[in-house]
């Protein structure tokens, strides 16, 4: 029945003279997105709108999900494409659209036409006259109700006519890449899908590095990681994994520095990799996933502690979330089961029975500083070994 | 250099089995349930297949039902008593350190009115006739014992349990799960006093995704799996023509220079176990001077979780089980372990290492040499 889509867009719409940029965003994201689904497409932007196409057979309940995981739209209309056979044939066909559309027609409505096409017959107030009322004939339980309608029966002339009643909610946020890049510290739990999830979502594109630690951590674990990866770019686009072999650091840190403090320094040596990556890759931020006081090392003290060595931004979207809200998020975007499989990640390897809440950021610098005479050399190590793996191009 | 030491997890399939599994897919990949040529041609290849399998265990070419592999073949034998013989009582004798594949359907039928009896077993994961012969009753209708533990290589006394099981309960049939055993043992279910018995094809250098259940002819099981009526109704189902052929070739290979082979594999591993000991802080769980398996060495080496010694013995290509290898993906303490009171930090530490007939003295070495130089290294650094 349909053979289009109507892509709408919010914020968009007041960017000003960048508004061509964000939209042709929207238009590569939506293209990029529907190379998987089943059917031929194109897309066209017009002014104000962005319309999904297709001539051949196409699967409806795949477009309408890829579209859905497309940011920057705020909502998707089902399209039927009508030939203009002069308008008695078109009112019949919109009625049958609607009796399709609707299981009860017992609404109140009115229509709303626009007219790209000059030339028609009648213009848009005749035509929202003239098809109300063949809508109330074919409809004896219908009203019209053209200040607070619960249905709105969209008429575009056009060569074709377009009619559209529905909309479908998108996810919102801006299109990809229309706010710079940042890099992700991407672990196997919960939360750190959400937190590149969310940065996606207003815009920001994604790259992500995880530090395993072989023979600590396995290969199930890495691959687990790779596998959230994955499941984060189907909202985030293609973005690179940098995979860091940690287990020399962990290992130096292990040996040389007290263990109630081993949680604290391991991530600022982290956040440190993470910010080196960042550089090299033209990441604007770094993006982690913590929520204060869900563990030791995310207390205000800790954050402040591991924050203290970055020189650039670290965005925290989940910050003042609880893990419920979390897991919400992680479920309605599919990482939660891949993220409760239960391989141990590096930071649950080597971890204090009584790790300190409160770290004093001196003292941590002054436990740093028994790492010095390897450190430069392990960190070197660490870097020109660093695996790059690209995900979903 | 790579050891492949995961024998009893899986084997790799030996390529005369893989060249006539070829040529089943490609040339004669008839149903055998069809008149014409194509479907005799393949009918004959299962009754060869069958023919090599019953010569292995001297039965009745009659007495070999195929199934999809072990689990399916206990699952065959367990629900197939239970619900033939449910008139005659509802008691199931089996023991504690069963595979999963015999624990979980016993659990299925427990909920519906069975009453299970688990029998214990000793620091070297043996039973007790003794508590055997306690458990039997005049309701019990099946015992279901391992005869080669999968995670130690024990061995049951299965003759023995034998006599007294049809000795003391008339009613009762006998399965044996001889997954890990058949290929190892020679298996005469009649003469044994065995009335079922399992065996797996990959475990013995077959294809994956085929076994059998012997059932001897004069039990009398219902059949589970219900459909077209192929192999006389007992188990329905377009047979698996290439995984059949391929699992009776693997049967009579296996089989082939039994005794020769057998004898290696204890010497191997006899020489690996000595060897062991002598590192530091290493355990053995079980007797390995006495009657186990050839093909499995279970060791604790207390310090170093099995999980991380895995992994660094995999770096170095040698490839081992935390556990027992089914179970690797849901991390939880091996039953058999715990019901042999293996104390939890050596059960944390513990690797199996499992041989097949393959197995070289070199790789053995070379494994035992990686562990002189990692184990200390990984001994630095323990979790506390």
């Amino acid at each position: 029945m349909y053979k289009a889509f109507l892509i709408k867009y919010a914020e968009i719409g007041v960017k000003g003279k960048n508004r061509f940029l964000f939209e042709d965003a929207l238009v590569n994201q939506i293209r990029f997105v529907l190379r998987e689904v089943e059917g031929e497409f194109t897309v066209r932007k017009e002014p104000g709108r962005i319309f999904v196409e297709t001539e051949t057979n196409f699967d409806y309940d795949e477009t309408v999900d890829a579209l859905q995981h497309v940011f920057g739209i705020v909502g998707i209309c089902p399209v039927a494409k009508m030939e203009d056979n002069g308008f008695d044939d078109f009112a019949a066909q919109t009625v049958e659209f609607l009796k399709k559309e609707y299981k009860e027609c017992n609404f109140s409505f009115k229509v709303k036409a626009r007219r790209a096409r000059k030339n028609y017959p009648l213009d848009s107030m005749e035509i929202n006259k003239e098809l109300g009322a063949k809508i109330v004939d074919a409809f004896p339980e219908v009203t019209v109700d053209v200040h607070h309608p619960e249905v709105t029966v969209y008429v575009e002339i056009r060569e074709k006519i377009y009619v559209y009643s529905k909309t479908i909610k998108g996810a919102g946020g801006m299109p990809l890449g229309t706010n710079g890049k940042a890099m992700l510290l991407l672990s196997g739990g919960i939360d750190s899908p959400v937190a590149g999830y969310m940065m996606a979502k207003r815009g920001v594109k994604i790259d992500a590095v995880y530090f395993h630690a072989p023979p600590y951590t396995s290969e199930r674990a890495k691959q687990k990681v790779v596998d959230l990866a994955k499941l984060v770019s189907k909202y985030s686009g293609s973005m690179r994994l940098f995979v860091v072999n940690f287990t020399d650091i962990q290992l130096a840190i292990y040996e040389k520095c007290p263990h109630d403090e081993l949680t604290i320094i391991m991530r600022r040596y982290m956040m440190r990799i993470a910010e080196h990556l960042a550089k090299e890759n033209n990441c604007l931020g770094l993006v982690t996933g913590e929520s204060v006081g869900q563990v030791a090392s995310q207390t205000l003290q800790s954050l402040a502690a591991t924050n203290e060595v970055c020189t650039m931004p670290v965005y925290r979207p989940l910050i003042s979330f609880d893990k419920q809200e979390i897991i919400d998020i992680s479920e309605k975007i599919n990482t939660y089961e891949t993220s409760i499989q239960p391989f141990e990640d590096c930071c649950t390897i080597f971890v204090a029975k009584h790790p300190v809440t409160k770290p004093n950021i001196n003292i941590i610098k002054r436990s740093e500083t028994h790492l010095d005479d390897v450190m430069e050399e392990l960190m070197q190590k660490t870097l020109d070994s660093v695996e790059m793996i690209t995900i979903g191009e | 250099m790579e050891a492949y030491l995961d024998n009893s997890a899986t084997t790799r399939c030996e390529t005369q089995v893989v060249a006539l599994m070829t040529k089943l897919m490609l040339e004669d990949y008839g149903n055998p349930s069809s008149m014409h040529l194509k479907g005799v041609q393949a009918e004959n290849h299962v009754k060869q297949a069958t023919m090599k399998i019953a010569k292995t265990l001297k039965a009745k070419e009659k007495e070999i039902v195929y199934t999809s592999g072990g689990t399916e073949s206990n699952n065959m034998a367990l629900f197939g008593v239970a619900m033939a013989k449910k008139r005659a009582g509802k008691h199931i004798i089996t023991t504690q350190v069963e595979h999963a594949a015999i624990h979980a359907p016993l659990s299925f039928l427990e909920e519906r009115g069975f009453e299970i009896t688990k029998l214990s077993v000793d620091e070297n994961g043996i039973i007790s006739l003794e508590e055997l012969k306690q458990a039997l009753r005049e309701d019990t209708i099946l015992v279901s014992i391992m005869h080669v533990n999968n995670e130690v290589g024990a061995v049951q006394p299965i003759e023995e349990a034998a006599k007294l099981i049809h000795e003391l309960s008339k009613n009762a049939y006998f399965h044996v799960d001889a997954i890990q055993s058949y290929g190892k043992f020679k298996l005469q279910p009649k003469k044994m006093g065995i009335d079922l018995l399992s065996v797996s094809g990959h475990k013995i250098h077959g294809p994956k995704g085929i076994g059998f259940l012997y059932v001897d002819e004069h039990v009398k099981i219902k059949p589970v799996i219900l459909g077209g009526g192929q192999q006389k109704g007992m188990r329905s189902g377009t047979e698996n023509v290439p995984g059949i052929a391929g699992l009776g070739l693997a049967c009579e290979m296996a089989y082939e220079t039994f005794d020769e082979k057998i004898c290696r594999m204890y010497d191997l591993k006899k020489r690996f176990c000595e060897e062991l000991c002598q590192l530091e802080n290493v355990k053995i769980n079980g007797d390995f001077t006495k009657d186990t398996a050839p093909q499995v060495v279970s060791a604790s080496f207390v310090g170093v979780r099995s999980e991380v010694l895995l992994h660094t013995l995999e770096d170095r290509g040698i490839f081992v089980s935390a556990g027992s290898a089914c179970s690797s993906n849901k991390p939880a303490p091996s039953k058999t372990l715990l019901a042999m009171k293996v104390p939890m930090e050596e059960l944390e530490a513990t690797v199996r290492f499992s041989f097949s007939y393959h197995t070289k003295w070199e790789e053995l070495a070379y494994t035992l040499q990686v562990l002189r130089e990692v184990l200390p290294m990984l001994r630095r650094f323990t979790r506390h």
